[in-house]
């Protein structure tokens, strides 16, 4: 009996884990529950209450003033920052790990600065040197971009290096003693490899950029990104087509991810696993 | 590239090479002559692999040159030799399939249709039908002959292996030992191979050089080295050795008279490093006679009143430990014929063997060079 | 994984050329872009908020700002606005120890305990993230909001709430922090007990630890490059954060982020920039500190 006790015991303790690793994924999910369920919502102006279900937020998603250009302005930033970052970043990562040069360490250091401050700090000191500049009546598109290249560059060299340094370098031997110079071995077998890395942290860059506020809200003037636009319906009133935006955000992600590892296995399936 | 047998001999000339202030190969001079097995035997650190590695031109000599037949290769890049590497590791590429791997040299040099050729080299290495399978779907010896196909289906002068069986168990090293040796002797190319292991380099090559702290210490025949080692790290890195101290007495003619321990030792000329002065008098373990009774009549070298202190019985043989008077422990093996009784710990024996069967070796060199090394090798 | 010995012939020489070299030249080239934006974007703006902070403070936008090396703005800055100073501190510290109390049983439950659906849960952790971050947290105040079923289930429960309410009150702003910036502490923590040699932990048992002993002695100071890695990528954000408060809090749970928004919106950026600087400075003592202390090299 006292075997029973102890594997009564044992059985709580190992699945007392998971229950509190699910009811943690539940808390992490809570707020999307609501996002998705008040974008049926049928009011000008969300609040706790569900006032009724609608299918016209999402055949008129754009009906809020202002919120479809702020979309398309934050797209557009993203991808423009996405391709400006990851460039940068990538040549950055590769110079810090394969190459050696006096001050490497201080430039890990320096590279390591902007993701530890805090990003009312990045954002005001931009808005200084703009205004110092003189560009202050010319906030907008290009500062905005300007702030997101900078604050993704940081994420994108350190996921570039991570998986550069996981890299072999004895593959690249191989290929040069099986008659493959520089340029072809780079194409060939550094590049396929490093591959994942830098589309990891050109997805990371989109995100960040996407999602940003803070630092766009310093160095905006009179655009609007999304951000700026749900922060400001915030103080006047929430159309519930914002939740439809989140809820389309969310799927998008979740299928992409789905496809990219759907692909991934079909690649190993073809290999006759 | 390069026709396939008939190549040139690869040559390396007062080859050195120095990381700072570290010496890793040390004025190296050595012959290796078209379409035979070589071996580069030797314990890690004593710069065996950095010497594959400047053939191959993944790095370059400090001073020195490496020539292909007539042609001077030491500043080509590897990419320019009609050389091909087995790595240690394998090095396949993770993200080709098996057979876009073994393309990858043929495909860089512009061959377009390659496919009846990679066919042809997996069966080769026994591994038809595995052609699109990813490297991390394979064991580690089939990674391992993927490896060879790769570099052989290139047709290199020369094909240098990085101990490539080094992390194969036993039973799969030893077939693959054979493997390799029947590949060499049906394609005629010439192979380097570099290992730790000296029955690998033994049972594989036709010709082994042992080298040691960057310097080759001797280069021969298998047999040869054995035999007749010319170094105490040979006596002992290749086989084990027995090394009694002795002085040379009388060196006149064909024959030497060394004074051990007050015995008479004798020795042909041939088999004599130094002919005056301190020696070590060596013998094989296996070449002394330890039975009592029926002596050997040719065995006329003797060291006698030997007491046994350790058998070992491990079914093919027994290794007895004898100390000697004068405090030395030798080792005798002795193969079970089962036509007479093992010796008892207690026992006392003189050791006798055949003067043909001694090696002498300079007195100033270390007695235990090799040993450590040999131990860690296997 | 956590070999001990080296297996001999282990001669690893030196790489040879990489495309372009392993030279130095090169190294330079392709910083070269990168550490221009860097400096240019960073470093000098920095320098530049550092040189505003020190102008004359009765500058505004209109009757523009002289340079006045006025460290008083210091001063001033800190004295006023050391409750804030503390509040942010306080707040940010307690949401990591909540994101840390809550995700650790999450990343060890993935990593240890999911077997096939390891990949899975990760996705599932990083999803909401693809949601906006300014969205969710507005869902949080519907989900906090003075009649919704949280607040009413809590005076069901009899559990005392200032004002009968949730929202504008620290709680709320501080789960808001620990939620926002969980999947921060959970993805490091998660990949430092991936590389744990599980190997170690049943040779533990084998030692006669319980298995609470072991995950004591073993598995946790193992993830501890993972706990540190997480914290600081908590914390950080989490101290210089105001939108959390923005949106679920009030006026007396300003932190300083929120302070110095609003310096900068009425135009007195001397002020603003001390606060800045300060607020910055504040971090990077406290984050080198940290390392410092917790002993990982390989953070960077």
């Amino acid at each position: 009996m006292n075997i029973t006790l102890v594997r009564a015991g044992r059985w709580i303790t190992d699945h007392l884990i998971l229950f509190i690793a699910l009811l943690v994924l539940l808390y992490l999910f809570l707020p999307i529950f609501v996002v998705v369920l008040m974008s049926f919502d049928d009011t000008a102006d969300l609040s706790y209450q569900f006032s009724g279900f609608t299918w016209s937020n999402w055949s008129d998603p754009c009906s809020p003033f202002g919120m479809c250009d702020a979309l398309t302005t934050s797209l557009q930033i993203g991808l423009l920052a996405t391709i400006g970052a990851t460039a940068l970043g990538t040549l950055m990562a590769f110079a810090l790990v394969r190459h050696r040069f006096r001050g490497r360490g201080l430039a890990n250091v320096g590279i390591f600065l902007p993701m530890a401050s805090p990003e009312i700090v990045m954002g005001s000191s931009l808005l200084a040197l703009f205004v110092s500049a003189g560009f202050s009546g010319q906030l907008g598109f290009a500062t905005i971009l300007v702030a997101h290249v900078l604050f993704s560059l940081s994420f994108v060299v350190v996921t570039v290096k991570a998986r550069l340094v996981g890299l072999d370098g004895r593959l690249e031997q191989a290929a040069m003693d099986l008659y493959a110079n520089e340029w072809q071995t780079f194409w060939r077998v550094t590049f396929p490899l490093v591959f994942p890395g830098i589309l990891g942290a050109a997805l990371l860059a989109f995100s960040l950029s996407f999602d940003d506020y803070i630092v766009t809200s310093f160095t905006a003037g009179q655009t609007e990104t999304f951000p700026l636009f749900v922060w400001g319906s915030a103080r006047r009133e929430i159309p519930p087509q914002i939740n439809v935006i989140g809820t389309a955000m969310f799927l998008i992600s979740v299928l992409l991810v789905v496809a990219l590892e759907l692909w991934r296995r079909r690649g190993r399936r073809a290999a006759g696993a | 590239m390069a026709a396939r047998s008939g190549g040139d001999d690869l040559r390396l000339e007062s080859v050195t090479k120095q990381f700072g202030p570290f010496t890793a190969v040390d004025n190296l001079t050595l012959t290796v002559p078209a379409g035979s097995f070589f071996a580069l035997l030797g314990p890690s650190g004593c710069g065996k692999t950095t010497t594959l590695r400047m053939v191959a031109g993944l790095e370059d000599p400090t001073v020195g040159d490496i020539y292909l037949g007539q042609e001077r290769i030491t500043s080509l890049r590897p990419y320019k030799r009609p050389v091909n590497t087995v790595f240690q590791s394998y090095a396949l590429f993770p993200h080709l399939s098996v057979e876009d791997n073994v393309a990858f040299g043929l495909k860089r040099r512009g061959r377009k249709d390659v496919n009846a050729e990679v066919e042809r080299m997996l069966e080769l290495v026994e591994l038809a039908g595995f052609a699109k399978r990813r490297p991390a779907q394979l064991s580690g010896g089939q990674q391992q002959r993927v490896a060879l196909a790769r570099a052989l289906i290139n047709s290199p002068q020369v094909l240098l292996l990085d101990e490539p069986l080094g992390a194969l168990d036993l039973k799969l090293r030893r077939q693959m030992q054979i493997e390799l040796k029947s590949i060499q002797t049906e394609v005629g190319l010439t192979f380097v191979h570099v290992t730790h292991d000296q029955e690998e380099a033994m049972t594989m090559a036709d010709t082994v050089a042992v080298m040691h702290a960057g310097l080759i210490e001797q280069k021969g025949a298998p047999a040869d080295l054995y035999d007749n080692p010319a170094t105490t790290f040979v006596a002992n890195f290749l086989g084990q050795s027995n090394l009694v101290e002795g002085e040379i007495r009388r060196a006149e003619g064909d024959e030497l008279e060394v004074d051990v321990q007050g015995m008479t030792i004798r020795v042909p000329a041939e088999r004599a490093r130094v002919h005056s002065g301190k020696v070590w008098v060596g013998v094989r373990p296996e070449k002394v006679v330890v039975h009592s009774e029926a002596a050997a009549t040719d065995a006329t070298n003797s060291l006698p009143r030997g007491r046994v202190i350790d058998v070992s019985f491990s079914g093919v043989s027994t290794q007895y430990l004898v100390r000697m008077p004068w405090g030395q422990e030798l080792t005798v093996f002795e193969q079970n014929t089962g036509s007479r009784p093992l010796l008892h710990v207690g026992d006392e024996v003189d050791l006798r063997w055949r003067p043909e069967h001694t090696f002498l070796l300079d007195a100033a060199q270390d007695a235990s060079a090799g040993v450590q090394d040999a131990l860690v090798g296997t | 994984m956590t070999t001990l010995t080296r297996t001999p012939g282990d001669e690893t020489a030196e790489d040879p050329g990489t495309p372009g070299g392993r030279g130095r030249w090169t190294g330079y080239l392709l910083l070269l872009p990168g550490a221009l934006w860097l400096v240019l974007f960073f470093a000098v703006p920095i320098g530049s908020l550092v040189s505003t902070s020190l102008y004359d403070p009765t500058g505004t936008l209109e009757t523009g700002y002289r340079f006045a090396f006025d460290v008083g703005n210091y001063i001033d800055a800190i004295s006023t606005y050391a409750p804030e100073f503390g509040r942010s501190l306080l707040y940010a510290g307690l949401a990591t120890i909540f994101a840390l109390l809550l995700g650790y049983p999450l990343a060890y439950a993935i990593s240890f305990k999911a077997g096939r659906w390891k990949n899975l849960l990760l996705v599932l952790v990083i999803a909401p993230f693809f949601t906006s971050f300014l969205i969710r947290t507005l869902s949080w105040k519907l989900i906090l909001a003075d009649q919704g079923w949280v607040v009413d289930s809590l005076k069901f429960l009899h559990v005392p709430l200032s004002n009968g309410r949730l929202l504008d009150t620290p709680v709320a702003v501080i789960t808001g922090l620990t939620y926002n910036f969980l999947p921060f502490m959970v993805l490091p923590l998660y990949a430092s007990l991936e590389k744990i040699d599980h190997r170690l932990i049943e040779a533990a048992g084998d030692l006669y630890a319980s298995p609470f002993q072991g995950f004591r002695k073993v598995t946790l100071p193992l993830s501890m490059p993972g706990v540190v890695a997480g914290t600081l990528l908590t914390f950080i954000p989490a101290a210089g954060d105001f939108i959390n408060k923005e949106l679920l809090g009030s006026p007396q749970q300003s932190m300083i982020g929120n302070r110095i928004q609003g310096l900068f919106e009425s135009g007195s950026y001397p002020a603003a920039s001390a606060l800045s600087v300060t607020l910055m400075v504040l971090i990077v003592v406290m984050v080198i500190a940290y390392i410092r202390r917790a002993g990982t090299e390989d953070l960077l």
